[in-house]
């Protein structure tokens, strides 16, 4: 029972698969590669050691951009939420930066940082730090009141108040915010890649189109985005079972 | 009513001094307490009774040092109070528990200068004192209503405190965990002999446990009259003395004591 709930994703996988199949074989004009196409491209990929290269290229660029973004939006949004007069008077520029999308800054980047990595971390970095400054700021909002004067009344110092209060109630918040963060940074590799680099997912994608229109290795480009951003959303839910964070989560 | 309490010769612990309150909101000023004058004797049990939202809670956190007074002042040991202080421990409704931390971290919370040893020892002094032995891993989330009350009561003795504010502590629990908690909080404070002021708004509670019960009037809240409880723990809930004192509170609310 408990494996056939388990094993209905791999189901519904498999049967639109094969309705993918059928659906683009019915075609005399092929608008997609049918799975079997896809799957023989990724086996092309990795039997030329270009896979993981590519993998590991955007995963390279996500981290370096996704924790600097981390490093520094993280402590600096704690601050501005702790102080609510910072907080008053850096939010309308907060509020403008945010609809401008990490993409509008290509140009900038380009201009700054040259065609290269530093290029597409730096978009990475722009992506992830606004959202995760915002996360910071909101969870620290969020903090029920009686923690901080319950904090308060045992005579803590400010530094150990927020070492020992306001870290750890705003952990759960956090980690959620990472979460959708991480997916944001994710989305944003593959198209700085597309512009800035020479390796990476999004390059593959760019490049096979036109390299002779390889649609093979575009959508086989495509699946690997897709399970690697799954497998980093794992990577990051498995924090929220860890059980001193536990209690963010429940109903109560 | 109040005869007998011209014998009272304890010191005051505590004392409010014409403490008024009164909160701007959209321009309009709403007073919440009028000129309380208040003494709460040494290792007296005290009981603020007064309808939801009279402001018995406000003057309890104005006595913490949670919020300034817009007018008078509160002493304690003749000292001017200037803030929340870990001699004088606020207990708030079950959620004051620390949810990132077990039991016993919750219970040692506040025993950051003491040394690794005397910590220890006094977390499961406490936690064995409120009856939680054997949930010290716990955390917060995997207890009931009434242990993380226990908890967080364990957690304010824990560091040793002159007085304790409680502010309708057994307030979210059911009627049967309530009781239980009540004769739970009798047995710790004789035991532990801490002044208690205790905000209610439940008459039977006030009479229970009190050794003074203040009755507050309506908003803007006043203090409408003090009563003292004679009669020595354990308190027979059917006895006439008690019944008598608590239908004179009844009524000096403007309560019918029929349904």
């Amino acid at each position: 029972m408990n494996l056939l709930v388990r094993l209905r994703p791999l189901g519904f996988i498999a049967v639109l698969l094969a309705a993918w199949h059928f659906a683009v074989n019915r075609q005399a004009v092929h608008l997609l590669p049918d799975p079997l196409q896809v799957a023989l491209a990724l086996g092309e990929l990795m039997q030329r050691g270009l896979l993981l290269k590519y993998v590991v290229a955007s995963l390279f660029r996500v981290t370096w951009g996704f924790c600097l973004a981390g490093v520094i939006g993280i402590p600096a949004g704690l601050a501005i939420g702790w102080h609510r007069r910072w907080e008053a008077a850096l939010n309308p520029f907060l509020q403008i930066l945010r609809p401008i999308s990490p993409l509008a800054w290509i140009p900038i980047s380009i201009l700054w940082f040259g065609v290269g990595d530093v290029a597409a971390i730096f978009l990475i970095f722009l992506a992830s730090l606004l959202p995760l400054i915002l996360t910071a700021i909101n969870a620290v909002d969020g903090i029920p009141a009686v923690y901080i004067n319950a904090g308060r009344n045992f005579g803590l110092s400010p530094a150990r108040l927020v070492y020992s209060v306001l870290y750890p109630a705003v952990i759960p918040r956090l980690i959620l915010g990472l979460r959708i963060t991480l997916g944001i940074a994710w989305m944003v590799v593959v198209a700085a890649e597309m512009i800035a680099v020479n390796s990476g997912l999004g390059f593959l994608i760019v490049d096979a189109r036109n390299a002779g229109n390889r649609y093979d290795l575009v959508v086989a480009g495509m699946v690997s985005i897709g399970v690697i951003g799954f497998l980093l959303d794992m990577g990051i839910r498995s924090l929220e079972s860890v059980r001193a964070f536990r209690w963010g989560y429940s109903e109560d | 009513m109040q005869a007998g309490m011209e014998k009272r010769t304890v010191e005051a612990k505590l004392r409010a001094k014409g403490v008024g309150m009164s909160f701007k909101r959209d321009g309009k000023v709403t007073p919440v307490l009028e000129n309380i004058d208040l003494d709460v004797g040494e290792g007296e049990f005290l009981c603020l009774l007064g309808p939801s939202g009279c402001g018995k809670s406000t003057l309890l956190n104005i006595v913490a040092g949670f919020l300034e007074p817009t007018s008078g002042t509160v002493t304690i040991d003749g000292e001017p109070v200037q803030g929340p202080d870990p001699r004088r421990i606020f207990v708030f409704q079950e959620r004051g528990v620390f949810p990132w931390l077990t039991v016993e971290g919750n219970v040692g919370f506040g025993l950051f200068r003491l040394t690794r040893a005397e910590r220890e020892q006094r977390v499961a002094h406490y936690i064995k004192l409120v009856g939680l032995r054997g949930f010290e891993k716990a955390y917060p989330q995997e207890l009931s209503g009434g242990m993380k009350q226990r908890l967080e009561v364990a957690r304010a003795l824990a560091v040793n405190p002159d007085v304790l504010y409680l502010d309708e502590p057994f307030g979210a629990l059911d009627s049967i965990t309530r009781l239980i908690m009540r004769g739970e909080l009798l047995r710790i404070w004789e035991a532990e002999r801490k002044t208690i002021v205790f905000v209610t708004h439940d008459i039977e509670e006030a009479v229970q446990l009190a050794d003074r019960v203040v009755v507050m009037s309506t908003r803007p809240a006043r203090i409408q009259t003090i009563v003292e409880i004679d009669i020595p723990h354990p308190r027979d809930i059917s006895s006439p003395r008690y019944l008598e004192l608590r239908d004179g509170i009844f009524e000096e609310i403007g309560l019918a004591h029929k349904i």
